[in-house]
C-alpha cells in the first residue's frame, strides 16, 4: 500500500514532467501507468484530489479555479525547489541552527584558503 | 537565608559571564570534547538554577529560614491572606521575577522544540519529494544539487542523512564513507538534543552574549565528538581529506600523492601553520588541525577534576536553596 508521501511524490513527478496543467482525472490515469511498487493500482479520484490539496497547502501546486474541472500545475520546477531547500541548508541563520547538523558549516574564502594550506596545497 | 541568596546571585553572575568565556577560550576542550560538553551543560543548568534561586530565596526570606519552610509560609499567605504585611514590595517583585524567569525558560524550551520539530518535518516533506534513496546506504538520500553538501536531519525513526550529487562527484567512496560515519555519529549520539537545549538557551537569553558563545562552542564540540567517533571506523587521513575537500569546495591537485603519504605528511603540514585558532572563528580549520596534529587526551586526573567541577555546579545551587543553614 502506498503512503501519502509516496503518492505526493508520484504526483509531483508527473506535474514536474510537464508544463501543462492537468486535471485530477488525467493524473489518476497517469498514475495508473506508473509501474507498481510506487503507488499500487486502482486509485480513486478523491484520493488524487486529497493529495493535490495537500500539495496545494504546502505551496507546491496551484489550482486554476475558474474552469471546471479544476486544473492543477506545479508552482515551480523541481530544480527551483531543490535550490530553495539547499539554500535553507547552506545559509546559516540563528533560528535554524539546531534543525540539522551539517558535515561542514559555512566556510569563508579565507578559511578555505587555510584548509588548502593545511594540506600543503596551492 | 540572606547569605544563600547572595551566594546564588554571585554564582549566577560567574556562570553567566566569566565562566563561559573562560571555557570557550580553553584549549583543553579539543582534547576532551565530551568532558567539555558536560561542563557546558552544567554551566547552563546551574546558571539558570542560581539565577532563579537567588531571586526566590531573597524574595521569600521574611517567610522562613530555608526554601521548604518559606514555601510553606508562602502557600499559607496565598491561601489565607494571613500575614501579607511580612512581605515587602521588593520581595513580591523578586518572587514574581523568579516565577517569570522560570516560566520564560521552560516556555522557550518548549517553543524551540516545537519550532525545530516543525522545521524538520517540513524539510523532511520536501526531501521526500526531491531526493531519491541512496543505493548503498540505508536511511540515506541523495539530492540533485551541485554544491557538495552532507547533513543529517534528526527525527527518531525518521532520521535521515542527506548527500548531494556534488558531494558524490567530489569524493571517493572511502571519503564518502567517512562523511556518512561522521553524520551517523551525530544521530547515534543524539547531538540534536544538545543543539536543541542550547538553541533554546540562546533564544531565551538573547541579551546574554555568552548564550551565543555557548551555542557556538557546543556546535564545535559535537563536530569533534562526531569526528572522533568516525575515526574508530575510518582512516584519519581520509576523514581529513573529506573535510578539506568539502570545506574548500575543490579537490586537492596532488590527491593521489597525498593519499599515499598522508599519514606522515599531515602532522607537519599542521605545524607549518602556527596561527592556531586565534584567526577568527575558523571552526572547520580548527577541526582539521585537531585531526592533523592530535594532542594526547586530557589526563585522567584533569578529566576527573573537570567532571567534578561539573557535578559540583549541579549540586551547589539546590543545596544553597534547601539547606542555607550550612552557610549562615
Amino acid at each position: 500500500m502506498a503512503t501519502l508521501g509516496d503518492l505526493e511524490r508520484t504526483v509531483m513527478d508527473l506535474l514536474w514532467a510537464t508544463t501543462e496543467s492537468t486535471t485530477a482525472n488525467e493524473l489518476r490515469d497517469a498514475i495508473a501507468e506508473v509501474p507498481a511498487p510506487e503507488t499500487g493500482r486502482e486509485l480513486a479520484v478523491t484520493t488524487v484530489l486529497t493529495v493535490l490539496s495537500r500539495l496545494e497547502k504546502k505551496g507546491l501546486v496551484e489550482r486554476e479555479r475558474n474552469i471546471r474541472p479544476h486544473r492543477y500545475r506545479s508552482v515551480t520546477s523541481r530544480e527551483d525547489h531543490t535550490a530553495e531547500l539547499m539554500h535553507e541548508v547552506l545559509v546559516t541563520a540563528p533560528d535554524r541552527d539546531a534543525v540539522l547538523a551539517r558535515f561542514i558549516g559555512s566556510v569563508s574564502e579565507a578559511e578555505a584558503q587555510t584548509l588548502r594550506t593545511l594540506l600543503g596545497g596551492s | 537565608m540572606f547569605w544563600a541568596s547572595y551566594l546564588l546571585a554571585a554564582l549566577a553572575i560567574v556562570l553567566a559571564w566569566p565562566a563561559p568565556i573562560a571555557l570557550s577560550r580553553a584549549d583543553w576542550t579539543a582534547r576532551a570534547p565530551f568532558t567539555a560538553m558536560v561542563l557546558w551543560q552544567s554551566i547552563a543548568l546551574a546558571g539558570g538554577l542560581s539565577m532563579i534561586g537567588a531571586l526566590l530565596v531573597w524574595g521569600l526570606e521574611p517567610l522562613g529560614d530555608n526554601l521548604v519552610a518559606a514555601s510553606a509560609g508562602f502557600l499559607d499567605l496565598l491561601l489565607d491572606d494571613a500575614s501579607a504585611r511580612t512581605l515587602g514590595v521588593v520581595h513580591v517583585f523578586a518572587i514574581s521575577a523568579a516565577v517569570l524567569l522560570f516560566a520564560h525558560l521552560v516556555f522557550t524550551l518548549a517553543l524551540t522544540f516545537v519550532r525545530i520539530r516543525r522545521q524538520r518535518s517540513r524539510h523532511r516533506d520536501m526531501l521526500t519529494l526531491l531526493s531519491s534513496p541512496s543505493a548503498q546506504q540505508p536511511a540515506t538520500v541523495v539530492i540533485n544539487h551541485p554544491a557538495p553538501v552532507a547533513y543529517c536531519l534528526p527525527g527518531g525513526a525518521h532520521s535521515v542523512t542527506v548527500m548531494s550529487d556534488g558531494l558524490m562527484d567530489l569524493l571517493t567512496q572511502a571519503e564518502l564513507d567517512a562523511v556518512l560515519t561522521h553524520e551517523h555519529a551525530h544521530l547515534h549520539q543524539r547531538h540534536h538534543l544538545l543543539l536543541w537545549a542550547f538553541a533554546a538557551w540562546r533564544s531565551a537569553l538573547p541579551w546574554l552574549p555568552t548564550s551565543q558563545l555557548a551555542q557556538r562552542a557546543v556546535s564545535e564540540l559535537i563536530e569533534m565528538l562526531a569526528d572522533d567517533e568516525a575515526l574508530r571506523r575510518v582512516d584519519r587521513a581520509t576523514l581529513v581529506r573529506a573535510i578539506v575537500i568539502v570545506g574548500s569546495g575543490e579537490v586537492h591537485p596532488d590527491r593521489d600523492e597525498l593519499a599515499a603519504s598522508a599519514a606522515d605528511e599531515l602532522p607537519r603540514a599542521a605545524r607549518a601553520d602556527p596561527t592556531g585558532r586565534t584567526l577568527g572563528n575558523e571552526s572547520t580549520a580548527h577541526r582539521v588541525r585537531r585531526l592533523l596534529a592530535p594532542l594526547p587526551p586530557l589526563r585522567r586526573l584533569q578529566q576527573a577534576a573537570a567532571l567534578s567541577a561539573a557535578g559540583l555546579l549541579l549540586v551547589v545551587p539546590p543545596a544553597l536553596l534547601v539547606v542555607p543553614e550550612l552557610v549562615g
